[in-house]
């Protein structure tokens, strides 16, 4: 599969954020689908199938990430979804999957930190697509 | 009904039956708290018989006798210390000297009661020892609540400083790796919301400062008569610069005069906040109509706006701290998030109300009661 066949959800409350997300991707030649809400994501999960989703944790609601990553995966369990956040070190949301127990229940394969560098991302992303 | 349970330490088998048949049916009430208490009495005749069942189930009163045939009560006090038991405990003594007084208060004793000791004096002695109970447990739940809703606060207010950090640095990131080139007019863009999100976190410091002002009760209130429609037209003044910028028409409906006995710089932030609401998330060449009237001893003030509206869910979370109703309509918009919750605030403590109608697409309806001083 070429870069330009891989559509990847991006769904983050901050307009800035996602733009610049919107603009890095496109930039490494994914498509891209921008959800500035919880809901908005959750309509276009119901008609849409990604190839991979980037959640922003907090939105609405404090663990809209969660939750976003719950329903993907519930419909498209083989989606890699990817949990960005800029609070893990003051809400004491860890970050780490210490066990598998955690990683059933939190279905993201991958969390990251706002503010990871472009190519950082890039490489995650090839990671969870295998490419 | 709340069960407390007390143990007698004692030798002398007619204290222990003493204290069991005095208790056995006593309930201890309090107007300010609505559970009764009642007690479970067992007993021990020596220290080392105490020490153990101490340690095998919750005890919340001790009655401790000094003088006992093996370890003193004293000793038993001072274990208890060491290993952090905090059960009450009240001293049972007949020879009562200052030494042991010092001693046993030094170790967490709360009172004495001398031997002997009539029904009446040990009742009132244990009334008092279970208020203690109960405003000890009062008091450290009410500091864990308040560390618990610092706790949220800082995590909410440090998850909104860090948005706009974030933001901006992304788009330096851009600009310093030349990411659309060499040309400075193609970074305008980034720049404009640059400075947007710097504004915004600006605007959330002031407001923050405001709110804690108002919360720390610091904020020094000023009760003057003014005539409240003098602070309305001021605040018309003000957004008119951002109206026009949007083509919106501001019509006001006032009476020539209304006087009250108030904070102005307080209704100054009111009004500032409901107008600057219904022109932000107002459409272009909208409406906004901004009544003041009189009604039934209240200051009745409403605003409307022919803006993009609210759904029900939104209106609930309207007046929380940080809440900013995020969708596409006003992902442009700037804001704090805290405007509306120190407007509720400012209203409460002029023993006012508000009532929020709405309906998306639409606009909004605030009105706004105030109680005519």
């Amino acid at each position: 599969m070429e870069n330009k066949d891989i559509t990847i959800l991006i769904a983050d409350d901050d307009y800035d954020y996602l733009n610049q997300m919107d603009f890095h991707l496109k930039k490494f030649g994914f498509k891209t689908i921008l959800a500035n809400s919880q809901k908005e994501c959750e309509e276009i999960i119901e008609t849409t199938k990604p190839n991979l989703a980037i959640f922003d944790l907090m939105m609405e609601n404090d663990d809209s990430g969660f939750i976003l990553s719950y329903k993907l995966k519930k419909k498209y369990p083989d989606v890699p979804v990817i949990l960005a956040s800029a609070v893990s070190s003051v809400t004491g949301y860890i970050f780490e999957q210490e066990n598998t127990d955690e990683q059933n229940w939190i279905k993201a394969d991958k969390f990251l930190e706002k503010g990871i560098r472009p190519d950082q991302l890039h490489r995650e992303i090839n990671k969870l697509l295998e490419l | 009904m709340e069960t407390l349970t007390i143990l007698t330490v004692d030798d002398e088998i007619g204290i222990r039956t003493g204290v069991k048949r005095a208790l056995r049916n006593f309930i201890v009430s309090f107007p300010f708290h609505e559970d009764d208490f009642n007690f479970e009495i067992i007993d021990a005749a020596s220290g080392e018989e105490a020490l153990e069942i101490i340690y095998s189930k919750h005890i919340d009163i001790i009655l401790l006798d000094n003088i006992l045939p093996g370890i003193e009560g004293i000793e038993v006090l001072e274990k208890l210390k060491q290993d952090n038991i905090n059960s009450a405990v009240m001293m049972i003594t007949s020879h009562a000297s200052i030494d042991l007084a010092v001693k046993a208060t030094d170790n967490g004793a709360f009172n004495f009661i001398p031997k002997p000791f009539t029904q009446l004096e040990l009742k009132s002695a244990i009334e008092n020892i279970t208020k203690h109970l109960l405003i000890k447990r009062i008091t450290h739940k009410m500091k864990n609540e308040a560390k618990q809703i610092r706790f949220q606060f800082l995590s909410v207010l440090s998850h909104e400083l860090k948005s706009p950090i974030n933001a901006i640095e992304g788009y330096l990131q851009m600009m310093k790796e030349e990411e659309v080139g060499k040309d400075i007019s193609a970074y305008k863009n980034m720049i404009d919301r640059s400075i947007e999100r710097i504004n915004g976190m600006r605007g959330l410091i002031m407001d923050m400062l405001d709110l804690t002002k108002i919360e720390s009760g610091k904020k020094n209130r000023e009760l003057n008569k003014v005539n409240i429609i003098d602070i309305a037209k001021m605040a018309i003044d003000s957004i008119i610069p951002i109206a026009v910028q949007k083509n919106i028409n501001i019509e006001s409906n006032f009476p020539e005069e209304l006087i009250s006995n108030v904070d102005s710089t307080e209704i100054e932030i009111i009004f500032n906040n409901l107008l600057s609401n219904a022109v932000k998330y107002n459409k272009d060449n909208g409406e906004v109509n901004f009544t003041i009237k009189e009604e039934n001893n209240n200051i009745k003030i409403t605003i409307s706006d022919t803006g993009i509206g609210m759904s029900k869910e939104d209106i609930a979370r309207l007046f929380k701290e940080f809440t900013r109703i995020k969708n596409r309509k006003t992902q442009n918009i700037p804001g704090s998030g805290l405007g509306l919750s120190i407007m509720k605030k400012l209203v409460d403590l002029n023993n006012g109300s508000i009532k929020v109608e709405s309906e998306i697409d639409k606009g909004s309806v605030f009105t706004v009661y105030l109680h005519i001083e």
